[in-house]
């Protein structure tokens, strides 16, 4: 992959800077799904975005994987913009979410050797990658079975090849363990802490609280789309007087802005 | 544009869709024995009951024979028909099928016939009953003849020579060649058929790499990828054009194939006017047709993929596929009706247009200014709709659309 921008003293890899996304609805009235949101966020961390549904977690994560554009605010992933340099940030990112499913039609290998062409891999080095991928992840009894066929923990690491195919330094996962069960959101889980330990930037959504305080290095409150606290959890504790997240979430919604 | 993002789209989307049951039934089951077997099935259905219909013996009633004991008998001895008593209403019994047709003959039939006079005969039966109409044929052919015989006779008495009736012989010749009259015949239906198939051919694959994608999950992941949209749409699209023309040269392929085979099979049973042969057609104006019908291809497979992005399902695109269907064939059933002539503002309405052309060039006939003037509009027309493809896949209201 291509390298990044910036030297090796720059450690800031995601940086937003009041992203706003205003949307119509139905009624054709504007909802401002994501508004003025700003965090950075460096290598080996991870950063969690965390909020109840419809807080905008979603819309702010497909802003930065350049899904959606956004309507005002700018932010950079890897030293590229993601309204000028669109292609050269999904270079860069491996996003996983609920909506992003495999094709039931390919068989995992077929998957990851096209995934990996579309990210640009050259095929010298695709072959011994996707093979290196399926004997880490212990996926060589069913890499040639097709993906409907899976199980939802095979089908989890057939994702997870699909977002390592092409090593990318960024990692997005928007709510990583939602339906999932408890032995795969286990290996989702350990997932992103390997990412963080090969030093990947990573960032994550969840309107779950534990998950969030077992995971994130920075946490960012988001509530009707604004980003109402942030901070390490030490800092949250600190600021809103009180140890479990779950008050600090609360206490957070009655920040005026 | 980049072209190995395009081919490996392409490369996926190609296997994906012929792994996918419905496409292989619409593109390869449909084509090569459905229609055959719709075909045969519904000419050998309606030759069977024509023929059983000209087998049996049929039930007539003559109304008035009593007083016409010569015809009544020879109308026995023919052996053609069941006559049964006679009837007031013997016209309900038409209707009712009860008996198959009837014939009124005037008092004294025998008598004034004899005395030369001129007599009316009435023959009643039920138009569109393949049986009704075969007993009134039966009738007529038998009247007829005992015309032609008292004819004859009266002739002959009077020492006439039969010429006198026939003073010259009329021969009417056909001087059109054979592949004229088949690009005629089949000259309106072959561009019909082609848009139809194209249609059937491009709306599966269209709808399940779009529509079918988004319920699938998978558009998020595959616009995650560092692909332009461009390409992605390229991709796909090359993939619903591929199995679309495929789909049609199977159907047009597998509807010669039944339609020589039909008339070899069939010949005896069918009038010598009608039988024609797919070898007769002029082969220039067969490519032609097909240079003509590209355009019309990637407009058809465009428009498809368009209704499917636009739809968050399978099922919500094919709701919007049948009424635009009907709304595509409208204007190619002019081509169809003879009389409909090319003009220059027939030549700018899209289907319509080449439907048109490709009569005449089947036909031999070569416009060159009006071939031009429609190929260049059915590429403009191509062109707005691609375009408007591509459009739309940049559109994030369309893409994420719930």
């Amino acid at each position: 992959m291509g390298a990044d921008r910036g030297g090796p003293g720059q450690l800031i890899v995601i940086e937003a800077h009041q992203l706003t996304k205003l949307f119509r609805d139905r009624k054709r009235t504007t909802v401002r799904a994501v508004d003025a949101v700003q965090f950075r966020c460096g290598p080996g961390q991870i950063y969690g975005l965390l909020g109840a549904n419809g807080a905008g977690k979603t819309t702010t994560l497909r802003m930065l994987a350049t899904l959606l554009k956004p309507s005002s605010g700018t932010a950079s992933v890897a030293g590229y913009d993601i309204a000028r340099e669109p292609d050269s940030v999904r270079a860069r990112i491996g996003f996983i979410s609920s909506g992003t499913a495999l094709y039931g039609r390919l068989t995992a290998r077929e998957t990851a050797e096209y995934f990996g062409r579309l990210y640009g891999v050259s095929e010298d080095t695709l072959l011994s990658r996707v093979n290196e991928l399926f004997s880490r992840l212990e996926m060589g009894g069913f890499e040639n079975r097709r993906c409907d066929r899976l199980s939802t923990g095979m089908k989890q690491k057939v994702s997870i090849v699909r977002t390592l195919v092409h090593d990318p330094p960024v990692m997005i996962f928007d709510e990583p363990t939602a339906g999932l069960d408890m032995m795969t959101a286990r290996t989702i889980v350990q997932f992103i802490r390997d990412c963080r330990q090969q030093g990947k930037t990573v960032i994550l959504s969840t309107h779950v609280m534990s998950e969030a305080e077992k995971l994130c290095d920075r946490i960012g409150i988001i509530h009707d789309g604004r980003l109402r606290a942030e901070g390490t959890l030490e800092q949250l504790r600190e600021r809103f007087r009180a140890t479990d997240l779950e008050d600090i979430f609360i206490r957070s919604m009655e920040v005026t802005l | 544009m980049n072209r190995r993002a395009i081919q490996t789209i392409y490369v996926k989307e190609m296997r994906d869709s012929l792994r996918d049951y419905r496409t292989i039934i619409s593109m390869i089951v449909i084509p090569t024995l459905g229609i055959p077997l719709l075909i045969f099935g519904i000419c050998g259905l309606m030759l069977k009951t024509v023929a059983k219909a000209r087998s049996e013996m049929p039930q007539v009633m003559i109304i008035g024979g009593d007083t016409s004991p010569n015809v009544l008998s020879a109308l026995r001895a023919s052996g053609a028909f069941r006559i049964v008593p006679a009837t007031d209403d013997f016209t309900n019994q038409i209707v009712q099928k009860q008996v198959r047709a009837a014939v009124s003959l005037p008092p004294d039939f025998d008598a004034r016939v004899r005395r030369g006079e001129k007599v009316e005969v009435n023959i009643y039966n039920y138009e569109t009953d393949v049986g009704s109409e075969v007993a009134a044929e039966k009738l007529n052919a038998f009247f007829r003849k005992l015309s032609d015989t008292t004819v004859r006779e009266r002739l002959k008495i009077r020492k006439v020579p039969m010429e006198i009736l026939e003073p010259f012989a009329i021969r009417r010749q056909n001087v059109a060649p054979p592949a004229q009259v088949a690009g005629c015949l089949i000259g309106g239906f072959l561009p019909y058929i082609f848009i139809v198939m194209c249609f059937l051919g491009a709306m599966y694959p269209a709808i399940d790499v779009t529509a079918g994608e988004k319920e699938r999950g998978t558009m998020e992941t595959i616009l995650c990828c560092p692909v332009a949209r461009i390409n992605l749409v390229l991709g796909k699209f090359l993939t619903v054009i591929t199995i679309s023309i495929a789909t049609v040269i199977l159907s047009l392929s597998s509807l010669c194939a039944t339609f020589e085979l039909g008339m070899k099979l069939f010949a005896r049973s069918l009038p010598p006017q009608l039988i024609l042969s797919i070898s007769t057609i002029d082969i220039t104006g067969l490519a032609g047709v097909f240079v003509m019908l590209l355009p019309v291809a990637v407009m058809l497979s465009a428009l498809m993929l368009m209704v499917g992005l636009f739809s968050k399902s399978f099922r919500e695109a094919q709701s919007y596929a049948g009424p635009l269907m009907v709304m595509l064939i409208l204007p190619t059933l002019p081509a169809i009706l003879p009389g409909t002539e090319l003009t220059a503002k027939l030549a700018l309405v899209p289907l319509m247009n080449v439907s048109l052309a490709c009569r005449e060039m089947l036909g031999g006939i070569w416009h060159w200014n009006y071939i031009l003037l429609i190929f260049g509009s059915a590429c403009v027309y191509a062109g707005i709709a691609l375009a408007a493809t591509v459009k739309m896949f940049h559109r994030e209201g369309v893409i994420f659309r719930s």
